[in-house]
């Protein structure tokens, strides 16, 4: 529908009058406009900054927010206006959308904030004008590749279950990940720079002895020269070889520039093995050392500089190649036009055009070696417009290949920096979990004193403490102790039986120590028998009598990492995930007090507890109060009876 | 000062983009609204509603046929209705300059939207006689009936003859054209259109469009 120009719809009926004496059937009957209210102003309120506008104009637009029935619900009757609480900012070009029929990119908006405004407006992003869409698409692009940077640093911690080939290749490629992986990243770059100076070394005169001067030293001292490059080469193997046995992908492995390079390092030597007896491709033999050079390459792996550098001379590969081509022209021309200038004068260095390449390409290349010189005046003046010509043919091109590489060298930058703070992010967000978590704890302990004071009934106490906490935090208090009372199966909750069955949460550092007191303790069998039934109770409940024991549970809050001392696994959370037995229904126990042993037992033991890993690093956009919420849902795999819920720990 | 603009080579340039400048925004205001109240049959909230909505459209305050032609397309996505456009925009300008201001675009309208039949059947003779001489002629009607087919397009079912306007220009001579001299005057237009009940009853369409 022509929404923009639906103002004009009245003209375009009235126009139809041309069709009425010619047409030969009659006419449909028109639509009535029952509505027949007059065009009137709408308030919109946004956020206090007020808008008013034609009803008529944002109805233009039907299958949006504003245009359709959805805007009643954001409808205030007192005040007879429409109230959102948004961004009036960003809400003037969504207006402004609706009035003139194109949306506009405000340059200095955040491009996500941006984007949500839409969404929440039912406007799509693929109608902004033509003056701003390229704008907004490179601003999103910009977004998504800085978003992307960071996902795939969270896949590196998000894989808990490598198995050794997976670990080995991680190693090989991240050598910041484990001890021996930087080893290895050291020991290889050790022993490449090693065969790089053996290799220099080799041709370096080494002194005179009494029959010849000057032999290099690789004649003298063979053998020892011998040892280093097999010892170099053995080492390059296996390296080659490990690399190629932990690779996900074998033959994408084997494609890959970096193992092309490593190939074309050791190829030589295994050849000159191969070949030193036939006498005949000797000579070859000889070429072929020089691709031992080869083996500096292997150093791009251990600099990030030397990689940017490559990959941006792949990405400028068409501006190389222009430069290249203006270049070979520009060399053709001069070269002729010097040989026919030449000519003329005797003992010319300029004996053919090829010939005259080798000058051309000195003088515009500003180098001037002098071995070539025009003699004639004609010869001199070309060779001057040459050099000049020649400076200018190669700034052109190379300002390009700069700022591509100055690009590519930033984002890397920016990308090692956000590694770097990615380490203070994680400690802040851990802060904030840890924080919502306590204050659940702490309410509960005022929460029990409240229940006390209740039975004692004095009621200012009570109101103090209530005042201490706002209604959401008890709310959501409220809502995580009800969940603990849900995870009990014994009616017996409700009574006050001190040996409590329920489960609650605890602070991090007393389930530590519950865990390791029950970890020395030996669990006789899984069979559930009243002997075992009590040895838990006293070690893991603690001292029985008192509610505010903390007991083991199978719950700990997401948010709470491990204690710094376990460095290694700070990448790591653990929750501990109960596994239903389904013999421990056959037996003759009841089955209510069976399953409250079961859990009991079964949180700090590592028989058939298993732990699932669940990286730290989530959505800082998770509210601290939700993290609270996601300790619990784990354990409703239990009432699921029969349910086997194992994963292998990775600790 | 003079001397200095006149010899500067670049300043003339400027000069002249003004002076180009200042021709393409010329801006037409219309008349008072109590003047157009009178002269149409609309009341003030429906020529505040029109204006609007014909200000939107037209910023400067006149149509010219280019924008006039891309108004009226957006309406007919599927054909091509560039010469019924055309057709269109000669109707409403009647004094001929080539633009349609608001009263041009305002005076038509009350004509069709609340004049009488007579005036609505006049209003369309005028749109149909496209030499203005009085009298519609075969290649006239022809034209017009091509223009209102070109409109429907290409997609239809079932799929449009070639011949199908001029049958229907036969047709329409055959209804109108009482002495069969082959052209139509105003008066046997007005007189056959009367007499046909299809035509008087969709003229009835235009009561409440506005």
């Amino acid at each position: 529908m022509a929404t923009g120009v639906a103002a004009w719809l009245p003209f375009a009926r009235a126009a139809a009058i041309g069709w009425m004496p010619v047409a030969n059937c009659p006419m449909p009957i028109a639509p009535r406009d029952n509505s027949r209210k007059q065009d009137e102003l709408i308030i919109l309120n946004v956020s206090g900054r007020r808008f008013q506008t034609w009803r008529t104009t944002l109805d233009r637009y039907p299958d949006t927010l504003l245009g359709s029935s959805e805007k009643d619900f954001f409808y205030n009757e007192e005040t007879k206006e429409y109230f959102f609480d948004r961004d009036p900012d960003a809400f003037r070009s969504i207006l402004n959308f609706y009035r003139t029929g194109k949306l506009h990119y405000p340059r200095h908006e955040c491009i996500s904030a941006y984007d949500e405004e839409l969404i929440f407006f039912g406007i799509i992003p693929e109608i902004i004008g033509d003056c701003c869409y390229e704008e907004y698409k490179d601003r999103k692009r910009e977004n998504l590749e800085r978003l992307q940077d960071d996902q795939e640093e969270n896949k590196d911690l998000k894989q808990p279950n490598l198995n050794f080939r997976e670990t080995m290749w991680r190693a090989f490629e991240n050598p910041h990940t484990s001890t021996l992986a930087l080893v290895f990243y050291y020991v290889t770059g050790f022993f490449i720079a090693i065969s790089v100076i053996t290799n220099v070394v080799e041709t370096v005169p080494c002194g005179t002895t009494t029959n010849q001067k000057d032999m290099p030293c690789g004649e003298r001292y063979t053998v020892a020269f011998f040892c280093i490059d097999t010892a170099c080469v053995m080492i390059f193997t296996v390296e080659y070889l490990l690399r190629l046995f932990a690779a996900p992908s074998r033959y994408r492995f084997m494609r890959s520039v970096m193992s092309i390079i490593d190939v074309v390092a050791i190829l030589p030597y295994y050849i000159g093995l191969v070949m030193t007896n036939n006498e005949d491709v000797s000579g070859a033999f000889v070429t072929l050392r020089v691709f031992r050079v080869f083996r500096i390459f292997k150093f791009s792996r251990h600099s990030q500089g030397l990689r940017i550098l490559g990959y941006t001379l792949k990405s400028c590969a068409s501006e190389l190649g222009f430069l290249l081509f203006s270049l070979t022209m520009a060399i053709i021309i001069f070269a002729t036009v010097m040989f026919y200038a030449e000519k003329g004068s005797s003992s010319s260095k300029f004996t053919s055009i090829p010939a005259s390449f080798w000058y051309t390409i000195v003088t515009m290349t500003t180098l001037g070696y002098g071995d070539m010189v025009p003699k004639t005046i004609a010869g001199k003046i070309f060779g001057s417009i040459c050099s000049l010509s020649g400076v200018l043919v190669i700034a052109l091109p190379v300002p390009v290949i700069v700022s591509n590489f100055s690009r590519i060298y930033h984002q890397n930058q920016r990308a090692d920096k956000r590694r770097a703070q990615k380490k203070a992010r994680l400690a802040r967000i851990r802060i904030a979990k840890s924080g919502s978590a306590n204050a659940f704890l702490q309410s509960k302990h005022n929460g029990l004193l409240n229940e006390l004071l209740e039975l004692t009934g004095s009621e200012e106490d009570e109101q103090k403490l209530i005042k201490s906490t706002s209604l959401l935090e008890s709310q959501h208090h409220h809502l995580l102790h009800c969940l603990e009372k849900t995870t009990v199966r014994t009616p017996l909750c409700f009574t006050l039986n001190t040996h409590s069955s329920a489960h609650e949460f605890v602070d991090e550092q007393v389930y530590e120590q519950n865990c390791l007191e029950t970890a020395l303790q030996t669990y006789p069998s899984h069979s559930p028998s009243i002997a075992s039934h009590n040895s838990p109770a006293v070690t893991c409940c603690g001292a029985s009598g008192k509610k505010n024991t903390p007991l083991p549970n199978a719950n700990l809050p997401l948010a709470n990492p491990l204690p710094s001392h376990r460095g290694p696994l700070q990448e790591l959370s653990a929750l501990h995930i109960q596994s239903a037995d389904p013999l421990s229904h056959t037996s003759s126990r009841s089955n209510l007090n069976l399953r409250t042993d079961e859990s009991k037992r079964v949180n700090c033991k590592s028989g058939r507890i298993t732990t699932a890993i669940i990286s730290l690093p989530r959505p800082p956009a998770l509210a601290p109060d939700a993290d609270g919420l996601h300790g619990p849902p784990q354990r409703r795999p239990p009432p699921s009876a029969g349910t086997n819920i194992v994963k292998v720990s990775a600790l | 000062m003079a001397i200095f603009t006149a010899t500067n080579p670049f300043m003339s340039l400027t000069d002249s983009v003004e002076d180009d400048f200042e021709l393409s925004t010329v801006c037409h205001r219309p008349e008072s609204m109590d003047k157009l109240e009178e002269q149409t049959k609309f009341t003030k909230k429906e020529l505040q509603v029109l204006y609007r909505g014909f200000k939107n459209e037209c910023p400067s305050g006149v149509v010219n046929e280019e924008n006039f032609k891309h108004i009226y397309s957006q309406f007919f996505p599927q054909g091509d209705s560039s010469m019924y456009a055309h057709f269109l925009f000669e109707a409403f300008d009647t004094n001929k300059n080539g633009s349609v201001s608001f009263e041009d675009f305002v005076f038509g309208l009350s004509i069709i939207l609340r004049g009488t039949i007579n005036d609505r059947l006049n209003w369309a003779f005028n749109l149909y006689d496209l030499n203005k001489d009085g009298c519609i002629t075969k290649e006239e009607m022809l034209d017009i009936m091509k223009s209102i087919y070109d409109m429907m397009g290409k997609y239809t079912y079932p799929t449009m003859m070639d011949d199908a306007p001029r049958e229907h220009v036969e047709s329409f001579f055959q209804k109108m054209d009482q002495n069969r001299d082959g052209v139509v005057t105003i008066d046997e237009f007005i007189d056959s259109c009367k007499k046909d009940e299809n035509i008087m009853q969709s003229m009835q369409l235009f009561d409440n469009v506005i």
